[in-house]
């Protein structure tokens, strides 16, 4: 899923500063999930809102919405009909909804309220961690399920380099060394020799290097 | 100020705190009327929205009760309990409040006196605090949120 | 021969080949290059000049490379994937041999994060093995790593390094011949401290007929206080301290640990030169390059073979 975070308060609070009819609107999908921008961290943040508004003695109207799925011009177009009341809004989406909002409202400032981090899996409960940086030409079934493109702190596709120690990256104790990783896991499944086959200059082309991506699925088009 | 009664919510487990409330009355033991009791099954039950309502609402000082660690009903309901509260506390924090008008209390059901003097005891402290920032504004956008 | 580099004359002379490394200045003073590099000359078969080591901003080492070029020595230019894509490495690399630079060494780099910039992106493009890959497809396809012709090649003698040391074990001696296979004409190892874990690594390397294929140069550094081989030790990672050497600086008084340092980096060459696979040593000599001629000379390295000696070969 992709994975955010919410903003610093005092940067949420700055962005709306001039509005006093806000619609705060989450999403319910990954950053639902992560705890970063569902239903639930809607209801909190509006009422930060509220308390922070309140003991400057302004009033703000903060209408909660969650859609569906942000990102996706069908649930964004619920907004329509509401739009005009308010003066802002403030999208706890990723990167993603928030420009669907802004790409559909013209007219209507959107601000974001949480740093789109990554695409990443649970770990943990509360723990989320890097797992792709969609490249667009995955490399998984070379080596052993885990991706050195994500989890490699230089992206070494030939690696581990020399600074990794029991197991761990050089940059911090608590990163694992994803080539220390892939090596075990080729041993667990008898491959070790396809370590030593040279990895090729990647094309960067499919991971953004050739500019904005895009799918177009000519059998989904209506 | 020196008048002012401050307006407490107590978010009592019921396996615990909530029962201590009762020996406490049982045992006619006093403690100030400040505090209004919400009886929950687990203070892991507790969310941060709870908490911030209450806040929005009026409340000059929130406290989460639940059972003395390791002895939680439903395993660590409130061990999270706790991490929720630090968790507002950051909240009010950088909402500019005193992170004091919110704590998290453990005690076990037979602890009467305990939970008594632990009423008094925040009473007392956001006696000290104050009228939470939302009243001392006292504006009529406070009154408007009371609609 | 590949490539007119008096590394690799020496090295294909059967001499065992010293090379050392001067790290250029944090500014514009040529004048800084031109001292350290003195102090190595005729001491050294030729001299690494790292690329913004430890990912601090240094005089370019083409720059610092071509000041030592004019000096009469070799340099050795070092090259991290970190800083450069493929576009501006290749463009580097014509530009140093164009200025008479013939020997590279390819490596990834140090983290940002370590450095003075820490907010830097990364750029890793390529790593090492596909670095040492480029350099080789230039020099012996007379191609671009995207493929198109190159009107008149650089022909550099491509080094790697490794580090015997770093974990797992067992990975180290594959990853070397990953290095190999990519085409590296010759490898400088991380600092050897562990002679025995060394020799074990050499062991099988030529197990695997690897010093067939690739010059191996140990790396020696000379220890200068027990404190500093204790921060090596707990600090650097992949670096293997062995308790003894420690102990062994520990042993003497704190104004004697410079040149107890200096006495386990000769013992370890002497011993290191009897091992199969190692045709050489690089001296890092960490701030300390003014030592480097002692260690060389007492350890019986000298005279470095001289130009027209190699030339009758």
């Amino acid at each position: 899923m992709i994975t955010a975070e919410q903003k610093p308060l005092k940067e949420i609070i700055d962005s709306i500063s001039p509005y006093e009819k806000i619609f705060l609107v989450g999403c319910n999908e990954c950053v639902t999930v992560c705890a970063a921008g569902g239903r639930k961290e809607v209801g909190l943040l509006a009422s930060v809102l509220r308390l922070h508004y309140l003991k400057q003695g302004r009033t703000i109207e903060i209408k909660e919405i969650t859609l569906e799925r942000q990102c996706d011009p069908e649930y964004v177009e619920e907004l329509a009909s509401e739009i005009h009341r308010t003066e802002a809004v403030l999208s706890m989406a990723c990167g993603c909804g928030v420009q669907t909002l802004a790409g559909r409202y013209r007219e209507t400032p959107v601000f974001p309220a949480v740093n789109t981090l990554f695409m990443g899996a649970s770990e943990a409960q509360g723990i989320w961690a890097e797992r792709c940086q969609g490249c667009g030409d995955c490399l998984l079934g070379l080596t052993g399920g885990i991706c050195p493109v994500a989890r490699c702190s230089k992206h070494l596709l030939n690696g581990p380099c020399g600074g990794t120690s029991h197991g761990k990256c050089e940059i911090a104790p608590d990163v694992d060394c994803a080539w220390c990783l892939i090596w075990e896991r080729l041993k667990a499944l008898g491959l070790e020799k396809r370590y030593e086959e040279i990895m090729e200059a990647k094309d960067w082309r499919s991971a953004g290097g050739g500019g904005p991506r895009k799918i177009v699925r000519k059998d989904l088009l209506l | 100020m020196e008048n002012f009664e401050p307006e407490i919510i107590a978010f009592c487990c019921h396996y615990c705190a909530y029962t201590a409330a009762d020996m406490a009355g049982s045992k006619r033991l006093s403690y100030p009327t400040n505090v209004k009791i919400i009886r929950v099954p687990c203070t892991g039950k507790v969310d941060a929205l709870h908490i911030m309502s209450a806040f929005e609402k009026g409340a000059d000082g929130v406290y989460v009760a639940g059972c003395l660690e390791g002895d939680c009903h439903f395993k660590n309901g409130n061990t999270r309990a706790a991490q929720r509260v630090a968790h507002v506390q950051k909240i009010l924090q950088d909402l500019g409040w005193d992170t004091q008008r919110l704590a998290m209390m453990n005690m076990s059901a037979g602890m009467g006196e305990v939970f008594a003097r632990t009423a008094c005891e925040f009473t007392e402290k956001i006696k000290q605090l104050g009228p939470s920032p939302v009243k001392q504004m006292n504006t009529d956008s406070y009154r408007q949120t009371q609609r | 021969m590949k490539t007119t580099s008096r590394l690799e004359t020496v090295l294909a002379s059967g001499n065992l080949a010293v090379t050392s490394e001067c790290g250029p200045p944090r500014g514009a003073r040529p004048e800084k290059v031109k001292e350290k590099a003195l102090l190595l000359k005729d001491y050294v078969d030729a001299v690494n000049v790292t690329d913004n080591q430890t990912a601090m901003v240094r005089m370019s080492s083409w720059a610092a490379g071509v000041i030592i070029k004019q000096m009469g020595m070799d340099p050795i230019l070092q090259m991290v994937t970190r800083d450069r894509n493929r576009l501006a490495m290749q463009s580097d690399i014509i530009g140093a041999y164009s200025l008479g630079i013939n020997t590279m060494l390819c490596l990834s780099g140090d983290h940002p994060k370590f450095g003075d910039h820490p907010m830097a992106k990364g750029v890793f493009d390529l790593d090492s093995v596909q670095l040492v890959q480029m350099v080789k497809k230039m020099r012996d396809e007379g191609k671009f790593q995207g493929g198109a012709d190159i009107d008149s090649p650089p022909k550099m003698f491509v080094g790697a390094a490794a580090n015997p040391f770093a974990d797992p074990f067992e990975l180290r001696v594959a990853r070397l011949a990953k290095k190999v296979k990519a085409g590296a004409d010759f490898i400088q190892t991380q600092c050897v401290f562990n002679l025995e874990k060394f020799e074990k690594y050499m062991e099988m390397v030529c197990d695997r007929g690897l010093d067939k294929q690739v010059h191996i140069l140990a790396g020696i550094t000379p220890m200068k206080s027990a404190g500093m081989a204790r921060y090596m030790k707990n600090k650097v990672p992949g670096m293997d301290v062995p308790d003894e050497i420690i102990k062994r600086l520990e042993g003497v008084s704190k104004a004697e640990q410079p040149e107890e340092g200096l006495k386990i980096a000769v013992e370890s060459i002497q011993r290191l030169k009897e091992v199969r696979g190692v045709h050489g040593f690089h001296i890092m000599a960490i701030e300390w390059e003014e030592k480097v001629p002692q260690i060389v000379k007492n350890a019986g390295l000298l005279p470095r073979p001289a130009e027209n000696e190699l030339k009758n070969l």
